[in-house]
């Protein structure tokens, strides 16, 4: 494949599409073409700066890669008529350079050295953003496949898990629970048949990275769980996949089309012997399939109810058989592990935490996106360092952790390090790495109501106190929400909290509660306010409160009654206005509008 | 293999495999349950029946539970009891709570629950489900708003019957047992779903108003509609049948068709014959066994004379058993002299 001289990359991941990308990538096709520039147009996923996107990176033979964020149509141009045209880069567009490609350009930070990428650590991610996800020789010219070749030329299923036992990788799924362990309980149990089956059911409404690996790095799944699949003694995979992630599919299926073609996948493995195949199962979408009984009941064409256990699907899995199930980050990480050792994967991270986790980085924070970190560091350098703080010079309030099973640490917690024990300890779980950054605008018992009304509408319905308890617990919170709320309340939804968590089936009833309990515990006087005082300190709950307007600092200058909708706004140019609450529908425009912070919101 | 272990302190022993539930059963130890039902697979759904196992962080469902050597189980601690009323609350919150006029009140386990955990006052409540009413059937009449999701039809009608008409649709609060795209029922109607209904959600559309517990007495019988012989229960009210049932420990296991079911208006019906006919100047009269048969046998012989055995033909009736059917054929081979002997089934 002759290397063109220049290369433009977009940013086509499922988010940069969503913020333009393709229009983009089009525009730069033909933009390129009519001023007759020799440059090739390729595509890559997401980096991880959602915050910056489109972006687009231009690599000039023999210099260093260049990304830009914020890319538009103009930006675009600029770019193509200075930096592909004349090797000039554009240096207001720019976020940073990477040196490895070639020679540095003056006035551009190091990618490595920004502050958003110096505390990361890429394993995971490490060829999302950089390689082309089509290109089974992009990823093998990246070390790709090594893994699968040093596992099976060595013939020993046992060694293979022995490196992932000493590693300390842990599921990366929510539980936390020792991958090499797993495989070896799966590895024992007798059977003819056996399955690996990669969850890529990512329900969390706040984690997308299982998205950005199957996008953006397709053969690293199907390599770990062609080593997971050896190690086990499993010769079908499935791939879980959410049908809600089309893209992630198409590559997967190109990645898997590819595979076989290279011997990787097929009725014998680099002619060893050794038969793997891969099937994608397209789920609905239901965060309970991510759960593993109902994620196998749907795999076999049952409605996606979890069941008890034991038994346990390492011994009764998928159709009966001994089944292993991997969350998409767990398997990522396996090859690399295979190739740089053990050794190398446990020098980052905690005693019990090894390695690094992949975090969805959102809500109220400067620089959101998907980070990668080594187990270990703090919250707070999480939130200021590699996120920047928190926007508009607001004061932090809260983090949301581990999603809807999750719970919330308040700034006493900053300190907290990231790992499973630890954040444990703080009150709330890893889970899968949704990280939500909340702010003194944010209410806790709105927040609680947000959560509680995902889990209760994704509940599976099969057993009572998940079923029916989240609903009633969503109900109060509504109540609460709404100045409804009555003395005892708290009370009830604590008894009810604890009682769902004891008494349902599943991890989703079990833990639905804790985003409650957490903002109980740490935010009780804020719920009171709301019940005693019918007062929401946040001014979030709209039936709680009442826009009025500060006569004194009023100029009259009409920009609030401009912007309401409902025209309930009425006064004189130059004359303090006045809001007639009878017709205020509470949204908010006023309070935006005015530029003398004469709108009181209260 | 024999397990050892045991059950509120009492020392009992189990086979590999047993669950918990089993267990304390066998030993006439009560563990309260809304979804088990000892003819289908464990469910796990109704959360009645957890009880807490020494070592285990959670108390745990005795129905899913399989035993293992040396467990300790506590069926009735403070904490299982606090959990099983919060349960019944639950389902309480989300129930019309219409017992006053409910075909199942006094057999209802959801009532029996709520007697004995005292719960008249509820701290729950909420939104409820209502549904519109849609059943076209003669059979099944279905109140959901009465269901509280043990899953017991669904798994009857796929394990037992082999049919799968009905599944439980949507997620959450709003999850609904019903047929595919919430269509009427129409499948096989032998109400097996019905028998193991624990509330008055399903029920019998003939026996609405017959009667409920109160005066009710139960009489075994044998089915009349074919060979099964399957063994019924009729609840008896006066001199009329206000439903049916099928005991678990009959060769039939308690299940039973929608004939056996469903099908004894005959019984009371004014067109059902009492009496032999026979007809006389072009119209039938009321005649007596003996004239009838007598009737009958002169009839024959007088064919057979004149015309000869092959001039007589019988055919029998699925409704009668296997010996009845091997009588009948024998009679036509051996008294008439014909081999002119078939069965309704085979047409
Ligand atoms: C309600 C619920 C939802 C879950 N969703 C997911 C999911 O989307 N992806 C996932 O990998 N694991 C999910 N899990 C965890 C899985 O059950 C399972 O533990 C995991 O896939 C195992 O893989 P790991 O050991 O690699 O983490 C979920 C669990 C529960 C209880
Ligand atoms: S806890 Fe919720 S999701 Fe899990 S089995 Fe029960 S009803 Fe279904
Ligand atoms: S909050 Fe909205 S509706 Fe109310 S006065 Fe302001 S602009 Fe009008
Ligand atoms: S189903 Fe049971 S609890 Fe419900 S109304 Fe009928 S008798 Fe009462
Ligand atoms: S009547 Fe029989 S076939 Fe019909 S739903 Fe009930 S169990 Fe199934
Ligand atoms: S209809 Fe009856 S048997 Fe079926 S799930 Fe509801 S309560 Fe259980
Ligand atoms: S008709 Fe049905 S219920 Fe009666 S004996 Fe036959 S199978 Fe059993
Ligand atoms: S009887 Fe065990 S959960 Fe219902």
């Amino acid at each position: 494949m002759e290397k063109a001289k220049t290369e433009i990359i977009v940013g086509m991941g499922t988010c940069g599409i969503t913020a333009g990308a393709s229009e983009i990538y089009a525009h730069a096709a033909d933009y390129a073409r009519a001023k007759g520039l020799d440059v090739k147009l390729s595509s890559t996923s997401c980096i991880g700066m959602c915050h910056s996107e489109v972006l687009v990176d231009v690599v000039v033979d023999g210099f260093a890669r260049v990304t830009y964020g914020n890319v538009t149509i103009a930006a675009i141009e600029e770019i193509i008529d200075s930096h592909a045209a004349i090797n000039v880069p554009v240096i207001k567009y720019t976020i940073a350079q990477m040196p490895s490609y070639g020679k540095v350009y003056d006035d551009i930070p190091v990618f490595e050295q920004l502050p958003y990428m110096n505390k990361q650590e890429r394993v995971v991610l490490s060829n999302c953003g950089f390689i082309d996800p089509l290109s089974i020789d992009d990823y093998i010219s990246h070390g790709g496949y090594e893994a699968v070749k040093k596992v099976i030329g060595a013939g020993d299923p046992k060694a293979a898990i022995e490196i992932i036992k000493a590693s300390g990788l842990r599921g990366r799924g929510g539980a936390g629970f020792p991958t090499g362990l797993k495989w070896e309980f799966c590895n024992k149990a007798q059977s003819d048949i056996k399955y690996i089956i990669c969850n890529a059911d990512e329900g969390d409404p706040g984690a997308f990275m299982d998205r950005s690996v199957l996008e953006g790095d397709p053969h690293a799944i199907i390599e770990g769980m062609l080593i997971a699949g050896f190690s086990i003694g499993a010769s079908y995979g499935y791939v879980y996949c959410r049908a809600e992630y089309p893209l992630a599919i198409s590559n997967l299926k190109v990645a898997i089309a590819a595979a076989h073609e290279r011997g990787f996948l097929g009725d014998s493995v680099l002619n060893s012997g050794f038969k793997f195949n891969i099937k994608i199962k397209e789920g609905a979408g239901a965060f309970v399939c991510g759960e593993e009984t109902a994620l196998i009941a749907s795999i076999e064409g049952l409605r996606g109810m979890p069941r008890a256990k034991p038994p346990f699907p390492a011994n009764k899995g998928l159709w009966g058989k001994p089944t292993v199930i991997n969350n998409v980050e767990t398997l990522a990480n396996v090859p690399r592990i295979i190739v740089r050792g053990a050794d190398w994967f446990s020098s980052f991270g905690t005693e019990k935490s090894k390695g690094t986790k992949v975090f969805a980085l959102a809500g109220k924070i400067n620089r959101g996106g998907l980070i990668e970190i080594p187990m270990g560091i703090t919250l707070r350098e999480i939130i200021y360092d590699i996120g920047g703080g928190i926007p508009n010079g607001k004061a932090f309030k809260a983090v949301q952790t581990g999603g809807p099973s999750g719970g919330c640490l308040t700034t006493a917690m900053l300190d907290t390090p990231v790992d499973y024990e630890s954040i444990a300890k703080a009150g709330s779980i890893v889970g899968s790495g949704g990280m939500i950054v909340l702010d003194e605008d944010n209410c806790m018992v709105n927040i609680a109501k947000f959560f509680l009304e995902f889990t209760q509408s994704e509940s599976c319905g099969k057993c009572t106190p998940c079923r029916i308890g989240t609903k009633r617990l969503y109900e109060i919170l509504d109540r609460i929400t709404n100045g409804k709320g009555r003395k005892g309340d708290l009370e009830l939804l604590e008894e009810l909290s604890e009682d769902i968590r004891a008494a349902s089936l599943c991890g989703l009833g079990q833990t639905a509660p804790n985003p409650v309990l957490s903002t109980l515990r740490n935010f009780r006087e804020e719920y009171a306010a709301h019940i005693d005082e019918k007062r929401c300190p946040a001014a979030v709950c709209k039936p709680l409160i009442t826009f009025t307007i500060i006569e004194k600092t009023c100029t009259g200058c009409m920009a609030c009654a401009r912007s309401c909708p409902v025209n309930a706004i009425t006064g004189e140019k130059k004359k303090p206005h006045f809001i007639t609450p009878e017709l205020c529908i509470k949204c908010g425009s006023c309070f935006d509008a005015c530029k003398f912070k004469s709108v009181l919101k209260k | 293999m024999s397990i050892k272990l045991t059950i509120d302190g009492k020392e009992v022993e189990a086979d590999l495999g047993a669950t918990i539930l089993q267990t304390a059963r066998k030993y006439g130890i009560y563990i309260p349950t809304l979804c088990d039902n000892p003819a289908l697979e464990p469910y796990g759904g109704c959360r009645l029946c957890l009880v807490e196992v020494e070592g285990m962080p959670k108390p745990t469902t005795s129905c899913t539970t399989p035993v293992t050597e040396g467990m300790k189980v506590k069926t009735a601690t403070p904490t299982v009891e606090r959990l099983r009323k919060t349960v019944i609350e639950l389902l309480l919150s989300d129930h019309p709570n219409d017992c006053m006029i409910c075909e199942r009140a006094g057999d209802c386990k959801l009532q029996e629950f709520a007697y004995f955990y005292g719960l008249r006052a509820n701290r729950f409540y909420g939104k409820r489900r209502q549904y519109t009413k849609q059943d076209g059937n003669p059979f099944i009449e279905r109140n959901m708003d009465k269901c509280i999701l043990c899953g017991q039809c669904v798994r009857v009608c796929n394990e037992v019957q082999g049919v799968g008409a009905i599944d439980i649709a949507y997620r959450g609060f709003d999850a609904k047992v019903c047929p595919s795209f919430e269509r009427d029922l129409n499948c096989e109607f032998c109400g097996q779903c019905v028998s193991v209904c624990p509330t008055g959600a399903l029920s019998g559309r003939i026996w609405e108003k017959k009667g409920r517990a109160l005066n009710v007495k139960e009489v075994e019988t044998t089915c009349s509609y074919c060979g099964c012989g399957c063994q019924l229960n009729l609840h008896v009210r006066g001199n009329e049948i206000a439903r049916v049932s099928s005991k678990p420990d009959t060769h039939n296991e308690g299940w039973l068709c929608v004939k056996g079911r469903f099908g004894y208006e005959f019984i009371t019906s004014p067109d059902r014959l009492k009496t032999p006919l026979i007809k006389k100047d072009g119209k039938f009269t009321e005649a007596t066994w003996d004239e009838a048969i007598a009737y009958i046998a002169a009839r024959f012989k007088k064919i057979v004379e004149d015309h000869g055995p092959d001039s007589l033909a019988g055919l029998s009736s699925a409704r009668c058993t296997n010996e009845e059917n091997f009588l009948f054929q024998k009679f036509m081979r051996a008294v008439i002299g014909t081999n002119n002997v078939d069965h309704c089934a085979r047409l």
